[in-house]
């Protein structure tokens, strides 16, 4: 790890050392990466005929071997969560790929499906395979027309190619793909509220156990893998667990698609090894935008609890994330300079959750209607430092006590942003409003520089209807 | 509104293909309901009764599921449905500016057509496409990158009936009613048309590019050795 002075955030060191590991974005600038003819080019489907000749027990057991954890946030081992379907139980068996992509500031799976749509459905029927399932769907969110497009392109020429449909080439494994859109709705990223959607039903969750490895989709054992987990299967057959397990660190192993958005430099897909850390990633994407401070960030979304230029060098993997009091999730790294009001950007993230809650439990559905009260007249400048604790004891009573991860998720910006910027929310109040200009947080805003106090753009741009 | 019988038999036929997709018919609740929205533009009380007599389900059945995602819209919305993300990253960024200019200058509140029918105006959440915030959807297409007169540029040609196509999309951006075709399963022929990789997604690839960097990769095995290596 090369050594890094402390803030500022060094804006053009590149540093000596490999720090980018392309692997699932290495054929994006292909101009037709997302065909059959410009996957095969890059390497593609040579792990599929591997796959097919061995034992699918031994294709669970390289997953295992590999280290491969679940890349769309809670980050379970993959082999095992394949290893949890019984087999030989008579039942059909579903793999369900999880293509729901919105988690705030996640914005990883939708560029693998519009560049590389063949990779994730090499690797689905490599899991089919391994799972036993002949029947596979993904599930894509609705508001990305031509991602949907794409998948089902990619589908169709897997089918004419022999690699999809009966007798996957002669080896007597069928399987089918079903690329089915879903509707609007955050909740449906919640694995069992997936379900539920896909089974044509509100998008709601279902108590767990029974996990879905046992009772899933039509109450048969189905695994439900994140887009990028999925992915990233192939590599591990064509190139073995160890090529995988040598990158990453001891418990996350392996690379990640890593996405820096909001006021950096250069925004955008970053391809590395897990543990490796914002400063690194900063450091080639050219910094925090000109002239401007890094104030606060997020790991891995909005469900995951703010950093802040503190966390610089916290490396950024499952274990390390989780000891400096945050979590990996999906590696979103959303970036956020001194322009920015944390109470504004809290208060427009819970009113995201409130919007999303799917209104099965109380303490979510009514807990996150009452933070977005608490936080707007916080932001107007009406409320109280008293707030403050309301606001944190009503997250108490969210927090764990919701039905699903989505309630834990959503106190996360509030506990967080209240533990680092207490006194800002408190300036709010003393001001009588919001001391920042939001005119100067927006992209081509941040030259002219932030005025305390002028908040009457602000003022005009706020909206209650939704 | 009620089907014409010519419609009608369409849709019968393309919800039978729908259902034979899956293993249970009411899986195919949801893209029945993208279909009713391609024909009609958006689920009206007959759709809800079609879906449901699709499926053998009450019409309440189906009207719970309608109202739970926002996709489906109750009443029509425009041509060109355009979305504004104003989720905090995009809001920040310029969304809630854009949201505030595009309201103002159509004059429509949120899910509401103009009178000419041509747009309507939502706020959408994250949608995936952060590293280039802030993000205008149109008929569920990426504009990427948008302020607020690059946005009030887009609508006025969208409406004057301009050739507009996506940044990161088809090369021809299609009705509102023909994205729900597409939604429903039956894709146009656009899928090798238009953009794959814009600048940010290439970003991290381009330069581990100029520095050579690679993941060290042990060579692939050959065809032959029977995927035993």
């Amino acid at each position: 790890m090369t050594p890094v002075p402390s803030n500022p955030v060094p804006s053009n060191t590149v540093p000596s050392n490999t720090v980018l590991t392309p692997v699932l974005t290495a054929h994006w600038d292909e101009p037709d990466s997302f065909t059959l003819a410009g996957y095969r080019r890059a390497g593609g489907y040579q792990a599929l005929p591997r796959a097919l000749a061995m034992p699918p027990d031994d294709i669970i057991a390289m997953v295992k071997e590999s280290g491969l954890r679940g890349r769309g946030g809670a980050g379970f081992p993959t082999g095992m969560k394949w290893g949890f379907i019984p087999q030989g139980d008579g039942k059909p068996h579903y793999l369900v790929v999880n293509a729901d992509e919105s988690e705030p500031g996640t914005c990883k799976d939708i560029p693998t499906m519009l560049a590389s749509p063949h990779s994730l459905v090499e690797g689905a029927i490599i899991a089919a395979c391994a799972i036993r399932a002949n029947q596979a769907f993904i599930y894509v969110r609705g508001e990305v027309l031509h991602v949907i497009r794409r998948l089902h392109h990619a589908v169709a020429e897997a089918y004419e190619a022999g690699y999809l449909g009966a007798n996957i080439l002669g080896s007597g494994f069928d399987l089918d793909i079903v690329v089915h859109a879903g509707a609007g709705a955050y909740e449906c990223g919640e694995e069992t509220a997936l379900l539920d959607s896909l089974e044509g039903y509100r998008g709601q969750p279902r108590l767990k156990p029974p996990f879905p490895a046992i009772e899933g989709l039509y109450a048969c054992p189905t695994v439900v893998n994140n887009v990028e987990s999925i992915a990233s299967v192939p590599y591990i057959v064509a190139r073995g667990a160890a090529a995988f397990a040598a990158l990453g660190t001891e418990k996350s192993k392996g690379f990640g698609i890593f996405s820096l958005s909001g006021h950096v430099t250069t925004p955008g897909q970053y391809e590395a090894p897990l543990g490796v850390t914002l400063r690194e990633l900063l450091s080639l994407a050219g910094g925090v935008r000109a002239g401007h401070q890094l104030k606060f960030w997020t790991p891995g979304g909005s469900s995951t609890p703010i950093f802040t230029d503190e966390h610089l060098d916290v490396r950024l993997d499952f274990e390390s994330v989780g000891a400096a009091g945050s979590m990996l999730g999906t590696r979103a790294l959303q970036i956020f300079d001194e322009t920015t009001c944390v109470v504004r950007a809290t208060l427009r993230w819970m009113e995201f959750y409130k919007h999303e809650s799917c209104g099965k439990c109380t303490p979510c559905r009514e807990g996150t209607y009452w933070i977005v009260q608490l936080l707007d007249s916080l932001e107007r400048g009406e409320g109280s430092e008293a707030d403050l604790d309301k606001l944190l004891d009503i997250c108490d009573n969210i927090l764990g006590r919701a039905f699903c991860p989505f309630g834990d998720g959503a106190v996360s910006p509030v506990v967080s942003s209240i533990k680092y910027f207490r006194d800002e929310f408190i300036e709010h109040s003393k001001r009588g409003g919001c001391p920042f200009d939001p005119a100067a947080s927006t992209l081509r805003g941040g030259s002219q520089g932030s005025s305390p106090g002028a908040n009457t753009a602000g003022g005009s741009w706020r909206s209650s209807a939704r | 509104m009620a089907f014409t019988e010519q419609q009608r038999a369409d849709l019968t036929a393309q919800a039978a293909e729908i259902i034979a997709r899956y293993p249970k018919p009411r899986s195919a609740l949801l893209p029945l309901l993208h279909l009713v929205q391609a024909a009609e533009g958006f689920v009206s009380a007959g759709g809800i009764a079609f879906c449901a007599g699709q499926l053998g389900l009450s019409e309440a059945e189906v009207t719970a599921v309608v109202s739970f995602y926002t996709m489906y819209k109750r009443r029509p919305v425009g041509e060109y449905h355009v979305g504004v993300c104003t989720n905090t990253l995009c809001a920040i960024m310029g969304g809630d500016a854009i949201h505030a200019e595009l309201r103002s200058h159509l004059g429509v509140e949120a899910d509401e057509a103009t009178p000419d029918g041509k747009l309507s105006l939502e706020r959408i959440e994250c949608n995936a496409g952060c590293d280039y915030a802030p993000v205008v959807m149109v008929n569920w297409e990426f504009f990427d990158d948008q302020t607020p007169e690059s946005a009030r540029k887009l609508v006025d040609g969208l409406r004057a009936g301009d050739d507009i196509t996506p940044t990161r999309g088809a090369s021809r951006l299609v009705t509102w009613r023909e994205a729900a075709r597409i939604l429903a399963g039956y894709p146009d022929d656009q899928a090798t048309t238009g953009h794959t990789a814009g600048q940010p997604t290439l970003a991290g690839l381009r330069i581990a590019r100029e520095n050579g960097w690679t993941p060290d990769e042990p060579p692939l095995p050959a065809a032959d050795d029977g995927g035993r290596s």
